[in-house]
């Protein structure tokens, strides 16, 4: 990026869950992935890949029947070195989230400025009069007028709420900006409204930006980079016009061409068939029974993720000479 | 490019009355006062959901209805299956007018046209196997002997997609992908075996994968010589799927068109907006959105003159006032015109 080295890597997080009767669920199975200061990476899967999991881990904010491996470093400081006590001074201070559905993001009995006041007393950044100013900085920042700070949140609309709950994720000065899913309930007018107040925010803030969505066309237009994620693994990454363009994993391509488009450009098919349960181990390839380009060793070998193009790796077997030149 | 369909020729011969013919609708909700309202004597406010809506759709043909929500294209859809009373207008059933017909009356023409539901979560009765939920509305409509429905269901399942129906039967949701779920709802809906589909947002709550399938099948049926209404807020949808778009803005249609042609030239400021906005697949595509400021008026105080001229990037950007039509845009409430075969905009600057 800028010499600097990123600010943001993921090394080898897993997640599992409890289930009833001691068995587990393997929520996230091993990712890895760097994040640059204003950069805006994606990260795109169907429901149950482990998208949104995989960020509840960096945030520390697994319920209690999760447990989790792995490393996030922040600056190269392992921020789980200590568990909970070496994360919670980076939580929201370096790292903050937008959650899925801003209805629920606020407390619905308190005013908005009062729950963006809240972390930056907690974390001391600001408190009293000082701190009201800054949440009405916010507030302004992200496109509402200070004047309404002091409304409860019914009182704003989905698209302001989406807003008011970015401008308390930005309450502590984070670095680094988890977005998950927010723009799933909005129209797309005031979609376009968050993309474009998020996108300025990296370019403005230099804050780095992780975009959850299952919306290949959002990641398209907003992203420089973009992971997708199936069962659990990222089976493919790379700047988003090479992995939209080139894509070196079905999955990738078979998303593609299950997402219509607005100039109706090539026939839109649906992926046969559905993920695999996590809650077993799932033999070789996960993708393995609906990919359409399967072989010999799919069903078996678990694929590695191999570098395709310069920044751009994915995980499947047809890109390894070795497998190919075998079966 | 003009998508070719093998309907198209076929549509050309047909004459009969149009399965659907929708005119001049009106459907207005009291907004409640609340109890201080009432006493304190505040005047009873109406939201005007849908302000004079007029369209068709015809045997084999699919009608979009696009817009954001609170455009009113949801209530549109009830007024039409008479879920709702319009205050004024007519709703036309292969040219039977049913707007006034009483409960009764209805019961029939309910079979005929029939509604499939956006959250096929919601919809299937987790306690009834896949059997039941079809056969249900048999059951109510008091059709056929046992054998029968159960033919009945076997056929609609299979026209659905649920093929063979018999690994489908006895199974209940939650054995049951969502896309499946869909399936056995589009079951549902089929098993009367109507002429009209009305479809909220049949595909918004599916994963992304299985959104194509779903919107395939519909599309299937439509060859098959079923009218389709498909209410979306989704434009890449539409003009994948559908013949021709409507766009709806506080209780108007503001465009009208083939599918293309409303894509590829729009002629109303807010669908070319709605446009620019909408992300494209291709990242390659990335273009400037042309973002409205604010969010739609409420429908309880519409605008006054054109409803859309506050946000309209025309009149803010002075290019109305330039070809001197700023004061027609304030005060005066443009109209459908038809400016190309068949697509018509509601637009003094169109």
């Amino acid at each position: 990026m800028n010499g600097s080295g990123p600010l943001l890597e993921v090394q080898g997080l897993h997640v599992w869950f409890d289930l009833a009767g001691g068995r587990e669920l393997h929520a996230v199975q091993g990712i890895d992935f760097d994040l640059g200061p204003g950069e805006r990476m994606g990260l795109v899967g169907e429901s149950g890949c482990g998208k949104t999991t995989a960020i509840l881990a960096i945030m520390g904010l697994l319920p209690p029947s999760a447990s989790a491996a792995g490393h996030v470093l922040l600056n190269g400081m392992d921020m789980y070195e200590a568990g909970e006590d070496s994360v919670r001074p980076h939580r929201w201070r370096d790292i903050a989230m937008v959650f899925q559905g801003a209805m629920n993001a606020f407390n619905p009995v308190r005013r908005i400025v009062d729950q963006i006041v809240e972390p930056m007393e907690l974390h001391e950044i600001a408190e009293g009069r000082a701190a009201r100013v800054r949440a009405g900085d916010l507030l302004e920042l992200v496109g509402i007028s200070a004047r309404q700070a002091s409304r409860y949140p019914h009182e704003f609309s989905g698209g302001m709420r989406q807003r008011a709950a970015i401008a308390m994720a930005l309450a502590c000065g984070p670095k680094v900006l988890l977005a998950d899913e927010p723009t799933t309930a909005l129209d797309v007018m005031i979609q376009a409204q968050v993309l474009e107040l998020l996108t300025g925010l990296t370019r403005e803030l230099g804050l780095s930006l992780i975009l959850v969505t299952h919306d290949l066309p959002i990641v398209a237009q907003t992203c420089d980079r973009a992971a997708v994620m199936y069962a659990g693994k990222i089976v493919e990454s790379g700047p988003t016009e090479d992995l939209f363009h080139t894509p070196r994993h079905p999955y990738t391509r078979l998303l593609f061409s299950a997402t219509p488009d607005l100039y109706g450009r090539g026939e839109v098919i649906s992926i046969p068939g559905t993920p695999p349960r996590l809650d077993r181990e799932v033999l070789g390839c996960a993708f393995a029974p609906r990919c359409d380009m399967a072989f010999e060793p799919c069903p078996s070998v678990v694929p590695r993720t191999l570098p395709v193009a310069p920044g751009h790796g994915a995980r499947c077997h047809l890109n390894d000479p070795a497998m190919r030149s075998a079966s | 490019m003009p998508l070719e369909r093998p309907g198209d020729a076929l549509r050309v011969v047909i004459t009969a009355p149009l399965l659907l013919e929708v005119q001049d609708l009106v459907t207005r909700y009291p907004v409640p006062r609340g109890i201080v309202g009432a006493l304190a004597r505040r005047p009873k406010e109406v939201a005007h959901a849908v302000e004079g809506v007029s369209f068709t759709v015809g045997a084999g043909e699919m009608l979009a209805l696009v817009g954001e929500s609170g455009c009113g294209k949801t209530t549109t859809a009830q007024t039409v299956m008479r879920l709702v009373d319009p205050v004024s207008g007519t709703v036309r059933f292969r040219g039977e007018d049913i707007t006034h017909l009483r409960h009764r009356e209805l019961r029939p023409l309910r079979r005929r046209m029939q509604l499939i539901y956006q959250d096929p979560y919601d919809s299937l009765d987790p306690r009834f196997r896949v059997r039941q939920t079809v056969e249900e509305p048999l059951l109510v409509h008091h059709l056929g002997s046992s054998h029968e429905r159960s033919e009945r269901v076997t056929r609609a399942l299979e026209r659905a997609g649920l093929a063979p129906a018999d690994l489908f039967l006895d199974r209940f949701p939650h054995e049951l992908s969502g896309g499946q779920r869909q399936r056995v709802a589009i079951a549902t809906a089929l098993v009367l075996e109507p002429e009209l589909l009305v479809a909220d947002e049949p595909v918004s709550m599916l994963d992304v994968s299985v959104r194509a399938e779903i919107l395939t099948l519909l599309d299937s049926l439509r060859r098959s010589g079923l009218g389709i209404l498909m209410i979306t807020h989704d434009l890449s949808t539409a003009a994948r799927f559908a013949d021709r778009i409507a766009v709806m803005y506080l209780g108007r249609i503001v465009e009208e068109g083939p599918a293309q042609a409303v894509v590829q030239d729009p002629r109303h400021p807010y669908t070319r907006a709605l446009i620019t906005v909408v992300p494209k697949r291709d990242p390659r595509d990335r273009t400037t959105p042309e973002i409205l400021k604010g969010e739609a008026p409420n429908p309880v105080h519409v605008p006054t003159g054109c409803r859309f001229h506050p946000r309209c990037p025309e009149v803010a950007s002075g290019r109305a006032r330039e070809r001197g039509m700023e004061e027609r845009c304030r005060g005066e409430d443009p109209m459908l015109r038809e400016l190309a075969a068949g697509h018509e905009a509601a637009c003094h600057l169109a």
